[in-house]
Order: C-alpha cells, then sequence, then structure tokens
C-alpha cells in the first residue's frame, strides 16, 4: 500500500494539540496545531462597535481577522499586514463561523476574532477555524454546534486528508479543498477548492473529510474539558 | 430515551443534553427534533423536568434588578454614562442620580467626575439593551477610595456566598469595605495591607468556588493571613 511522504495513512490526520484558554486578556482563547501548522484564536466582546455606522441595530456582528506572521511560513518572509489572500480568508473563516452563533441578543456589538498563525504547513485555515470554534466556547457565547474544519484533497490519483505543504505543491494533478463540518448536524459551512477533482472523487472527499472532522470535534471537547475540569463539583 | 448527561456535568455547545419529550429546554439550551442540546459551555443542571446550562464564562449580561459597579466614562447633558464591564455602558441620568436640585445646565462633572466609581440599580433593560441605571435604593453611593478589581461575573455569587456569609467573612476578617457588583467589579477599601488579603482572598474564591468545603478552606485562609499581617506590625 502507497503512503504519503510523512508515512500518514490516506485517511490519517496529522497529530494535534488543542489548549483552550492562553490569552489572558481575551474573553475567550485556543491554540489549535496540527501537524506543523499553528493556530491561535483570541475572542473579544460581545463589546461596544465603534465607528457607529458599522452597529446593526437587528443584530450583533462577528468580525475576523486572519494573520499569517512574518516568520510563519516555511520560505519567504510574509509580508506582514492585510493582503487580497488574507482578507478573503478572513471572510470565508466568518462565514464558517457565523452558522453556529446566535448574536441577535447583541445588537450595535461586536465579536472580534483574531487568528494569527506563527507556523504554517498549508491547511491554516481549517487550523483557524477549529481554534477559533473552541475560543467561541471558552467566551461563552451561544452556540448551536462546534465547527470542526479539516482540508481534504487530491494528488495524483490519491484522495488526501488533511494535506501538508509538500502535498499541496506536489507536481501533477493537484486539488485542495478546505472544508468546514459542523460535526454534529453534518452541515458544512466551509467549501472551497484549488485545484480540478471529479464529482465522484470529490464526494470520496468529502466523506473522508467527514470522518476526520469528527476526530477533531473530539479534540475540540476535549480541550474545552480539561479547561473547566473540577468544576463540575460546583453546588 | 431520557437523559444523556449527569446534573452538574461540563458540557459543551452541540452536545445532546436529553432526547425525547419528557424534558424542557432552559436557559443556554434548545430543542433540535427529538434532542435537547446544550448551547453554551457550562455545567448542566436538571431540576425535576427543565434543564438548563449554568454558564462558567462569558461577558455580564445586564438585567433589571441587579446592583452594580460602574465607572464614569462620559458626561452628557442629562447624565453619565457608566462602563459596566459588559458590552453596553449605562445611562445615570440626573433624575435618578440624586434627590438634590441640579439646575439645568450645570456643570455635571461637580457631582460625578470622569473615572469615580459608583454603585448603581438596573432600573431597566430595553431591547436593544440600552441599560438605565438609578441611586436612588438602600445602599447605592458613590464608591470612594479603594482599588477595584475584575471578577467572573459568574462566580459572583460564590464570592457573596449565602445571605451574604462569604463576603462578610472576608469584610469582618480584613476589616474592610467591600462591595460586589453583579457585573463582577469589586470595591475594596481598608487599610493598604488589609485590602490586599481583601483582594487574594476573592481570587482565591474565585479560583476555587468548585471545591467543595470552600467556606472553611476560606475561614482558615484568612485565619492564617491575618496572623502574618498582625505579626509583621509587631516587628514593625
Amino acid at each position: 500500500m502507497k503512503t504519503r511522504p510523512d508515512g500518514r495513512k490516506f485517511d490519517e490526520l496529522r497529530p494535534i494539540s488543542a489548549k483552550a484558554g492562553i490569552v489572558k486578556n481575551a474573553d475567550g482563547s485556543a491554540m489549535f496545531k496540527i501537524g506543523d501548522t499553528i493556530a491561535y484564536a483570541a475572542v473579544y466582546g460581545p463589546r461596544e462597535l465603534y465607528p457607529k455606522f458599522l452597529q446593526d441595530p437587528t443584530k450583533g456582528i462577528l468580525r475576523c481577522r486572519y494573520n499569517m506572521m512574518p516568520f510563519s511560513g516555511a520560505g519567504e518572509r510574509v509580508k506582514p499586514g492585510p493582503s487580497r489572500r488574507s482578507t478573503e480568508i478572513s471572510m470565508v473563516t466568518e462565514k464558517a463561523l457565523l452558522p453556529v452563533l446566535n448574536l441577535e441578543d447583541f445588537p450595535n456589538a461586536v465579536v472580534d476574532v483574531f487568528i494569527d498563525l506563527p507556523q504554517t504547513d498549508a491547511g491554516t485555515r481549517c487550523a483557524g477555524i477549529c481554534a477559533a470554534s473552541i475560543a467561541l466556547a471558552d467566551a461563552g457565547l451561544w452556540m448551536r454546534e462546534m465547527v470542526s474544519s479539516v482540508s481534504v484533497g487530491k494528488v495524483n490519483e490519491d484522495i488526501l486528508v488533511d494535506l501538508t505543504y509538500e502535498e499541496e505543491s506536489a507536481e501533477g494533478e493537484v486539488a485542495d479543498i478546505p472544508v468546514a463540518y459542523l460535526p454534529k448536524s453534518g452541515r458544512v459551512s466551509l467549501l472551497q477548492m484549488d485545484g480540478e477533482i471529479s464529482k465522484d472523487e470529490l464526494v470520496k472527499a468529502l466523506e473522508l473529510g467527514r470522518q476526520a472532522s469528527l476526530q477533531i470535534y473530539e479534540v475540540q471537547k476535549q480541550t474545552l474539558l480539561d479547561k473547566y475540569r473540577g468544576e463540575s463539583n460546583e453546588e | 430515551m431520557g437523559l444523556l448527561v449527569n446534573d452538574k456535568q461540563i458540557v459543551i455547545p452541540g452536545e445532546d443534553l436529553a432526547s425525547g419529550m419528557d424534558f424542557l429546554p432552559s436557559h443556554g439550551t434548545f430543542r433540535d427534533g427529538e434532542h435537547i442540546v446544550a448551547a453554551k459551555l457550562g455545567i448542566s443542571s436538571v431540576d425535576n423536568r427543565i434543564i438548563r446550562i449554568i454558564p462558567l464564562s462569558g461577558k455580564y449580561m445586564p438585567k433589571a434588578g441587579d446592583n452594580i459597579v460602574g465607572r464614569v466614562v462620559d458626561v452628557t447633558i442629562n447624565g453619565w454614562r457608566l462602563d459596566i464591564n459588559s458590552a453596553y455602558s449605562a445611562m445615570l441620568s440626573v433624575k435618578d442620580a440624586t434627590s438634590e436640585f441640579i439646575a439645568r445646565g450645570a456643570d455635571l462633572t461637580k457631582y460625578f467626575n470622569f473615572g469615580d466609581y459608583i454603585l448603581t440599580g438596573i432600573i431597566n433593560v430595553t431591547s436593544q439593551n440600552l441599560v438605565d441605571v438609578s441611586m436612588k435604593g438602600p445602599g447605592l453611593r458613590q464608591l470612594g477610595e479603594g482599588r477595584i478589581i475584575h471578577v467572573n461575573p459568574y462566580k459572583v455569587p460564590r464570592i457573596i456566598g449565602k445571605q451574604g456569609s462569604m463576603v462578610t467573612m472576608v469584610k469582618d476578617a480584613t476589616s474592610c469595605r467591600i462591595t460586589v457588583g453583579q457585573n463582577g467589579v469589586v470595591w475594596i477599601q481598608g487599610l493598604p495591607e488589609d485590602e490586599l488579603v481583601a483582594v487574594d482572598a476573592i481570587r482565591k474564591i474565585e479560583q476555587e468556588s468548585h471545591i467543595p468545603g470552600l467556606t472553611e478552606r476560606m475561614k482558615e485562609y484568612l485565619d492564617r493571613r491575618k496572623r502574618k499581617v498582625d505579626s509583621n506590625e509587631n516587628k514593625a
């Protein structure tokens, strides 16, 4: 049987570790590490939103900022500040998280999510969404369920889960598909694709991703339980 | 069918709490078809047929009837705007602030200036979360010198204790005046070294509120700290 460059099986995730409550000044925060990709998410709010014209009197708004740190990549320094790419990823992160939130109780307010990546090896938006999901729960916000995200793809006939940068940039026919699943309801809140894939292969890839997302969900759950363990004896 | 979690168990958003129609969803939960699902991180609480989540974290949400400590952040034409450690600020209007006559157009900073802390009561919260507070009520006043600490608003009931037993114990042991706002802002006034003991004690309550036997532990802790302060004084 063929294996991948790092010896994983096709449907195997990279090693994951996560921790909640790492940013003391934030209302909620989390670190999510998958392989060599590390994402930190900090949630502030709900808090008052200024400038005032951004306020929505019918509901609170969610603002995400995705940021790769300058030294995070493997090669060239990443130019700091927003770019076309990071602006887009911020937007899709926001749209991946919004379906589970209910901000109607917070008119005119904002929930800020800051995602920073000190080290990257592909799958950054997925790691960012996983971290943000833990951080939002840690911040005590109303959430329908968690969001678990993973990338799937095709590298030269092989359908893979959780691609590394090496696989993503391989020669030949490559498709990279980041997906965010709502693990409980089985819905999908983010689906993007780079490259080409046939319909049958896509369906197969998404099914592998769904299985993987359940493993990620378990990690997210344990992470939150670890932070609050012991508090259950509350009288 | 039936309950899927234990009482007083930590649950995360999206976890199923119960299935079937035998239970009713309350705070922090919702019904999704057959299931009652947690919508917040917290502790499950089952009271007969009613299931709710006691949250462990999150910002303070203003509620009418709460007594809260606010800081003056703005002075407007007809009152003061207070920061109340929440997503929203509160408005204290002149007519709710004092029974004294204040002429129109008077300089309101003479009464409360920027940065002053005030103990107020929430009289009304609108659908848009505009918060009206008043100083008409027993004990509501401006808080003078002292120190302010912020605690998790969900731990406030433990800091106060049953009928104020816990906070009274800290007050007696440290001979400080202490005011705990429902919004998690605590004002402490006393001798500097006593204030430090009170701050540490409140932090300890906040951290250990879940471990049984808190009252005894705090009593012992306060005794120990007090003896230390006394012996330091004797040395000096």
